[in-house]
């Protein structure tokens, strides 16, 4: 019934293991080359990408044969202020990509496995915000490119100018994708697919919603002002060289630095959150 | 080579792990044990930096995880086997993590035949089984070739053949010189694997010893003695002439006597003293599994009760011995369970060789199975009492 003496623990080895395979520090370079692997390999981003592009198409050149049948009356715009009506569902699934980039690793517990291959929670976040919004960047540049290129050749009105130009092609581009980069913040901060989906959402839309049912004249000033910054109607004055509804307010590529600034301060809370909350 | 000093975790106000300290030494295996909720999962997150320690600290080779120099390459760990994108292929969801540690992409291919998922590398991974998922994770796990291990429950959903599989695996990279550090509530699996056991309850340090230390501060050894049964008196006789001496005594449901604190001949001479002829006179050991419930006994989070259908059984009438009251009109000394592990209740350690290192639950109150015996006797006297 006695024990005997505890044997003396195993002499660790003097030695440590080294593994055989060159060991070389990670970069962003590497991270950048994960999260490419990581969004071409699931099927979301095909799906999301791809309803993106053939709601533009289709609602772009819609829209564009409409115009031309009805005689292409456009007032003094030029044709490229129709893109607007494909960027609006589009943008929905920008936000569902974007959400999905980071709210998928919370969901599935794969964020445990890459924070453990990459302890650095920055360069993991940087990562997916730089492949996540060159991806969409490219993919809406091409295809709002074709979409406004077939709506001026399809429908006579203006000539548009080369500014216009511009905003109609890289300016949507970076407007989508930096919506979806507040998106990808909203996921982290949020770290559910469906709620993260859901607020923003509500945050694209609501605001018009709301708008459209203040009738009383005290709520004018607030039916104004959501009017005026509401994300459609950003969207809207992104082809607009005058505030497209009220005497003042953003017009043109103001709207775009107005939803840059919201999507900083985003992901900047995204950062900060992600690097001191427990995963 | 991981250390933890005073670990504690509080999440709002449960405490899931609790001023663990303990180290984890390369070229063995060391098991991490405890009952569900007992804080290895926590304990095993804060190690990798994932969970931030409420106070203390635990380190790699002297350095926080998350200050590691070329973490992935050091550290390699299995926490979830679900923890993929289920719509991922197995190569890909490998070669992400590769590539996100400056790992080369042919060590995917690699490790995939280590792990034996070479043939299924191409498909996603939510039709895997869950012991596929487990050498998804192993795989993932190695994919750095790194010096530390960690491993949290390795073996859930393999096949024998699997266990195996895992069970060599984990020698033989602690047989390299790695640290190995795997948890499990599997007692008998950690008895093969393990060369060092940590184990802990309620997020405390219970013991933190060798295997072969564990088990012989453990065990409780027990004699079986069993007197004939055509003279019940005889029973109760040598059941108090042994209580007297200073043994414990309990009663197995099939009559025989467990009695602990005497050596085997002091029972016969006390037998042949008190004129009691025996049929049984046996050596037992308790196995390691008995041990190790019973050192967690008192901190098992979850346990079940029995499913009695109270509400669709009669009331007991009143003046008869009914159900969970145990004793009545039944031969004195406290009954045992014949199969433990079924009941709250485990032999108690022998005298003086508690482990060592604090057991805050190691006295703690018996199960609630109303079938049971109440807790072994504390004192002599008490037994003397039932005894009579």
């Amino acid at each position: 019934m006695t024990a005997p003496l505890p044997p003396a623990p195993t002499p660790p080895p003097s030695y440590g293991y080294v593994s055989p395979i060159p060991v070389r520090r990670a970069h962003l370079g590497d991270a950048l080359a994960s999260e490419w692997t990581k969004i071409r390999s699931v099927r979301s981003t095909v799906w999301t990408l791809g309803t993106m592009v053939v709601l533009m198409l289709l609602i772009g050149l819609g829209v564009a044969a409409i115009a031309s049948g009805q005689g292409g009356n456009m007032g003094e715009e030029s044709a490229l202020p129709l893109g607007f009506f494909g960027m609006l569902p589009a943008s929905i699934c920008v936000i569902t990509l974007g959400v999905l980039t980071i709210s998928s690793e919370y969901g599935t517990g794969m964020i445990r496995t890459t924070l453990t291959a990459c302890p650095s929670r920055s360069r993991v976040l940087t990562a997916k915000a730089v492949v996540f919004f060159l991806l969409v960047f490219t993919v809406t540049l091409i295809v709002s490119f074709a979409v406004a290129t077939a709506q001026v050749a399809m429908v006579e009105a203006a000539e548009p100018t080369a500014a216009e130009w511009a905003r109609a092609t890289v300016g949507t581009a970076l407007f989508l994708a930096v919506l979806g980069l507040l998106s990808m913040a909203i996921g982290a901060l949020v770290r559910h697919s469906a709620g993260a989906i859901t607020v923003m959402i509500g945050l694209l839309l609501l605001p018009l919603v709301a708008a459209l049912f203040m009738f009383a004249p005290a709520l004018k000033g607030l039916q104004e002002a959501l009017f005026t910054y509401s994300l459609p109607s950003q969207m809207i004055a992104l082809y607009s060289d005058r505030p497209p509804f009220t005497e003042s307010g953003p017009a043109g590529w103001e709207a775009l630095f107005i939803l840059v600034g919201v999507a900083v301060v985003g992901v900047g809370g995204a950062y900060a959150l992600l690097n001191n909350r427990d995963v | 080579m991981i250390e933890a000093v005073g670990l504690t975790k509080r999440y709002g106000a449960k405490t899931a792990v609790y001023n663990l300290s303990f180290q984890v030494r390369p070229g063995v295996v060391t098991g991490f044990l405890g009952p569900n909720g007992s804080g290895k999962s926590t304990t095993m997150r804060m190690i990798l930096g994932l969970d931030r320690p409420t106070a203390g600290r635990v380190t790699i080779g002297g350095h926080p995880f998350r200050q590691l120099p070329n973490a992935p390459r050091q550290v390699g760990a299995l926490l979830d086997a679900k923890a993929v994108h289920g719509g991922r292929s197995a190569r890909n969801h490998l070669l992400s993590l590769a590539q996100l540690a400056g790992i080369p992409a042919r060590r995917v291919d690699e490790v995939l035949g280590v792990v034996g998922l070479q043939d299924v590398a191409k498909r996603r991974s939510k039709g895997f089984s869950l012991g596929m998922g487990q050498r998804l994770g192993i795989a993932a796990a190695l994919l750095g070739d790194p010096q530390v291990l960690l491993f949290d429950e390795p073996v859930n959903g393999l096949d024998p053949e699997g266990i195996l599989w895992v069970r060599n695996l984990m020698k033989k990279l602690a047989a390299e010189g790695r640290t190995v550090f795997v948890s499990s509530h599997l007692m008998s699996e950690m008895a093969l694997t393990a060369d060092h056991l940590i184990v802990i309850g309620r997020g405390q340090l219970l013991s933190d010893m060798p295997v072969k230390q564990f088990i012989s501060a453990n065990s409780a050894d027990f004699a079986r003695v069993r007197t004939p049964e055509t003279e019940p008196g005889l029973r109760e006789k040598l059941s108090g002439v042994l209580t007297e001496a200073g043994g414990q005594v309990l009663s197995e449901p099939d009559g025989a006597l467990r009695v602990t604190g005497l050596p085997l001949p002091r029972i016969s001479d006390l037998a042949h003293g008190a004129d009691v002829r025996l049929w049984e006179l046996s050596p037992h050991q308790a196995s390691l599994e008995e041990a190790y419930m019973r050192l967690t006994q008192g901190a098992v989070d979850y346990r079940s009760t029995d499913d009695k259908l109270a509400h669709l059984q009669a009331p007991p009438q009143p003046g008869q011995p009914g159900y969970g009251m145990p004793g009545h009109g039944m031969p004195q000394p406290p009954v045992a369970p014949d199969a433990p592990g079924q009941g709250g209740w485990y032999a108690p350690p022998p005298p003086g060789q508690n482990p060592p290192g604090p057991n805050p639950y190691g006295q703690a109150p018996a199960g609630p199975n109303p079938y049971a015996a109440p807790q072994p006797p504390a004192a002599p006297s008490d037994t003397t009492e039932d005894a009579r």
